[in-house]
């Protein structure tokens, strides 16, 4: 099965590949995994005073969809709120890396991952 | 279609693997094409699509995994299609820290003795949650299907990791 052109530059030139450190609070962390493929996604996000996404990284062991899919939402997440962050879906990210419907799965795991940290985040701090 | 009853089986995690072998053959006997060289067309064409289904129902009994999900779909828990993520943080983490470890294979100084320290460590984890998986269909409540459907998810995820060690050490060989 081929890749798009968008997928191969985003597997090929991963954007923000790596981990904050554990102990920062301002760092939280989204773990999510699909079953069927075995692919293991994690991936942290740094916020600010104002709630705003500062920075963000991901690891993502997987498919070349799924590093894809991760790569392209911590570029869309840096500079977003919290809640503006919590409203990416993954259509959109499928639309943008033009994925096949046996890959939808892949952009469900990554909108999956952002939620998660989004959640890590707010029960760390209460709010 | 229940494949216990088509090999005429208890529907039960434990499987004769000896006693479905012998099924699996005598059905095959049954509805092989020959024995229909003069039957109608629509018998054919029946006996085609059984014969189909037996090698299904034995692919699926003889794997455990495989053979978890088809009994936990009898009991209406349908997991073989599922896209929803799987959010067990500690257990994705430990994930994580195992494909760390097959990814320093390659550049390790004694990649044999990582491999087989990794692979007794997916091996071990793998062995006990099958057990659990056992013990936990054999209660039989939609509770406890519940929790099983989970073991069999994580189960994946080491089939998965072994697969991967796997094309690890055919890289190595190569």
């Amino acid at each position: 099965m081929a890749y798009s052109e968008k997928v191969i530059d985003h597997y090929e030139n991963p954007r923000n590949v790596g981990a904050f450190a554990k102990d920062d609070p301002t760092v939280a962390t989204g773990m999510v995994g699909a079953p069927a493929c075995g692919d293991v996604m994690k991936l942290q996000i740094k916020v600010n005073d104002q709630g705003i996404i500062e920075d963000a990284k991901f690891k993502t062991y997987g498919c070349g969809s799924a590093i894809a899919s991760s790569s392209l939402v911590t570029e869309w997440v840096k500079g977003k709120s919290l809640d503006e962050a919590a409203q990416i879906k993954n259509t959109d990210i499928a639309q943008e890396l033009a994925l096949p419907p046996v890959k939808i799965h892949c952009s469900i795991l990554a909108e999956d991952a952002i939620k998660a940290a989004i959640a890590d985040y707010k029960q760390r701090h209460g709010s | 279609m229940n494949y216990f009853q088509l090999f005429q089986l208890p529907a039960g995690f434990e499987v004769d693997l000896t006693e479905l072998g012998t099924r699996y053959l005598e059905l095959q006997r049954n509805f092989h094409p020959d024995n229909f060289a003069t039957a109608s067309e629509r018998d054919r064409m029946m006996a085609v699509q059984q014969a189909a289904n037996i090698n299904d129902a034995y692919h699926s009994l003889k794997q455990p995994l495989l053979r978890a999900e088809h009994l936990l779909a009898l009991r209406g828990v349908k997991i073989s299609h599922e896209q929803r993520s799987f959010t067990d943080t500690s257990f994705l983490m430990q994930q994580m820290e195992l494909r760390e470890q097959l990814a320093e294979i390659q550049d390790a100084k004694d990649p044999e003795s990582l491999i087989s320290d990794i692979e007794q460590q997916i091996t071990a984890q793998r062995k006990s949650l099958l057990k659990l998986l056992a013990a936990t269909l054999a209660v039989n409540n939609p509770e406890q299907d519940l929790v099983a459907a989970d073991i069999i998810r994580k189960l994946k995820f080491f089939f998965k990791l072994q697969h991967e060690l796997e094309l690890i050490e055919q890289q190595l060989q190569d």
